[in-house]
């Protein structure tokens, strides 16, 4: 049998045709670069705004002579910043993710009841077990896996449909359930104590951040994201329907179920560590998307770069606006889905069929 | 005779174990460098056929061999190296432009993990050359007709590189020059020494490819064997309950069913 491939039979063309992509590709590069770029003066200037020792910067002269200053820097501005920075691009990205793997625009890293599990958790943990910022923490985390687990678990027992359909229906009635549960912890929540309480964590903030909680989350945080980062290409095979991804060689349950655990380990980690940060993970993967093309190769890693400078400059916000705190969730919120409508005027919208 | 490139031993195959099975005693071999087309009626298990073959759906009974090797044994990306398929369709939400998407049929050939080079663009755009696309490289997806995305399906499984192509129906939303082009590459791809696999419901692009036929009916075989003596009126009036009748026209014979 002989083996003339495609490519042989036409190459004459190929080498003509190439150049406009590659341009392209730069193009990208460069697009990508300035968002690098971006993020880093954000990151660098946010070190320096807040409100001491007034509202605003603080000049240079001032951080190299204020011991106090220098210490806010390090111990409070630093990690909280860290971790914004984490939380954003963990955010973005795993609803890039999700979004690619669900075939789903709409849905969000916390679906599979990772968020209403790790709400319940925490609101159980204000409720009944005095709710320590530790135990919170703790409890929040362990419920969140327990609500995936739980949604996989289920998923396995349903009789009909897709795998995807299948994880979709079962992360929505665990979700529904936790969301019960919360409903009926918030009822019997001491009103005056433990309901605000509860509303502040679901509302979301990065106040209680130290150094010593970076540590030991940084391990799952960096994985994940890691691991997402070097299955950017490969993602957009995991989109496709099941055949079509095994007739290209990929092992979709398999690699699929990597990628989920690969997305909610820094997602369900970091709810529990800021409560619920919202929108991040649903609107930053659209805009990227809308700026790099559906590619996950460049609109991922642009997604995270996007996330984590959005995600710092809300609690830039959050920190600095007001004498007391904001909650994070209501700012990424609003300017999130502000970003979004304007991003999609000015564009214009092609149609999603 | 030429050398067996697939072959179907024994199969037997259903998606529920408690009905009767979709495909009982299916014994067929295909040889290498031919093109085969299964033709039969709406729900006869052509695609399920297609899916055996790929691998996806596995055989509650029976064998599956790709060159004397059951197909199980083959590691995925050697599988992916080896066919492609060509489904009837694909739901996509996102904004893909076609050049991104036949790239994706680069992937069995890349090593885990490994980002598309500029050979893999190179591969990607001979293909659409191929299926007559490449003025979309740059378009979406999404703004494509039916028939255009058709021939993205098929340029993506051309940018695969495969010995042996599954097609699902190809023509199925293409217009007439599309069709002719269509059959224009299988004729190219056959000249290479690929093997192809498809089902159709269209009697006159068979005639005009297929070395080989399949006929089935409600999963069984009714007929296989090389085109002239498989495709009579007899058999196609058997598996679509409606007289058929096969005529000369101008030389080459003709369905005529209406």
């Amino acid at each position: 049998m002989s083996q003339i491939t495609v490519a042989d039979a036409v190459q004459p063309i190929a080498s003509r045709k190439t150049a406009p992509q590659q341009t392209a590709a730069q193009k990208h590069t460069r697009q990508r670069l300035l968002l690098g770029l971006g993020l880093l003066v954000v990151f660098v200037l946010s070190l320096l705004v807040g409100r001491y020792p007034a509202s605003g910067l603080i000049a240079w002269e001032r951080l190299m002579g204020d011991e106090l200053a220098q210490r806010l820097v390090l111990n409070l501005r630093l990690p909280r910043l860290l971790i914004a920075l984490l939380l954003g691009m963990s955010l973005s990205a795993a609803g890039m993710v999700f979004q690619l793997l669900f075939n789903n625009p709409l849905v969000e890293p916390g679906f599979l009841g990772v968020s209403q599990g790790a709400a319940f958790g925490a609101a159980f943990c204000i409720v009944f077990l005095g709710g320590s910022a530790g135990a919170v923490q703790g409890l929040a985390a362990i419920s969140a896996f327990a609500g995936l687990g739980f949604s996989y678990l289920l998923a396995r027992r349903i009789r009909y449909g897709g795998w995807v359909l299948r994880l979709v229906l079962a992360g929505i009635a665990v979700s529904a359930l936790f969301s019960a549960g919360l409903g009926l912890l918030k009822y019997m929540a001491d009103p005056l104590r433990q309901l605000p309480e509860i509303t502040f964590w679901l509302l979301g903030g990065l106040a209680s951040v130290t150094w010593q909680k970076i540590l030991t989350t940084l391990p799952t945080i960096l994985t994940g994201l890691l691991v997402m980062f070097l299955y950017r290409w490969r993602l957009n095979l995991l989109g496709l329907t099941e055949e079509t991804a095994f007739s290209l060689g990929a092992t979709p349950g398999r690699e699929r179920l990597l990628l989920i655990v690969a997305a909610v380990l820094p997602t369900a980690t970091l709810i529990s560590l800021a409560g619920m940060v919202g929108w991040v993970g649903l609107i930053v993967p659209h805009i990227a998307r809308r700026l790099f093309g559906a590619d996950a190769r460049f609109a991922l890693p642009a997604a995270m770069l996007l996330g984590g400078t959005f995600t710092i400059l809300c609690d830039d916000l959050a920190r600095t606006l007001l004498a007391g705190e904001i909650p994070l969730g209501i700012l990424t919120s609003f300017f999130g889905a502000m970003v979004f409508l304007g991003l999609m005027i000015l564009q214009g919208v092609r149609a999603q069929r | 005779m030429s050398e067996r490139l697939l072959s179907f031993i024994e199969i037997i195959f259903g998606y529920d174990r408690k009905k009767t099975p979709v495909l009982a005693g299916l014994d067929v071999s295909l040889a290498a460098g031919h093109t085969a087309a299964i033709l039969g009626p709406n729900g006869a298990g052509k695609t399920t056929l297609l899916h055996l073959a790929l691998g996806w759906l596995k055989p509650w009974q029976g064998d599956i061999r790709l060159a004397g090797k059951p197909i199980g044994a083959y590691p995925r990306r050697e599988l992916g190296c080896w066919m492609a398929l060509v489904p009837q369709g694909e739901h996509i939400p996102f904004e893909y432009s076609v050049l991104e998407y036949v790239l994706l049929g680069r992937a069995p050939h890349l090593p885990p993990l490994a980002m598309p080079a500029e050979k893999d663009y190179a591969a990607a755009f001979d293909a659409l050359e191929m299926a007559g696309i490449a003025a979309l490289a740059d378009h979406s997806l999404l703004a494509l007709s039916g028939g255009e995305r058709q021939l993205v399906l098929v340029a993506r499984a051309l940018a695969q590189q495969p010995r042996l192509l599954l097609l699902d129906e190809p023509t199925a939303h293409l217009d007439l020059r599309n069709k002719s082009r269509l059959i224009g590459v299988i004729r190219d791809l056959k000249k290479q020494g690929v093997t192809i696999l498809m089902t159709s419901h269209e009697p006159e692009v068979v005639l005009a490819v297929a070395d080989d036929v399949l006929l089935i009916e409600q999963g069984r075989v009714v007929a296989f064997g090389a085109l002239d003596q498989a495709l009579t009126a007899k058999n196609l009036s058997r598996i679509y309950g409606l007289p058929v009748r096969v005529v000369p026209v101008e030389g080459r014979k003709q369905v005529l069913w209406v």
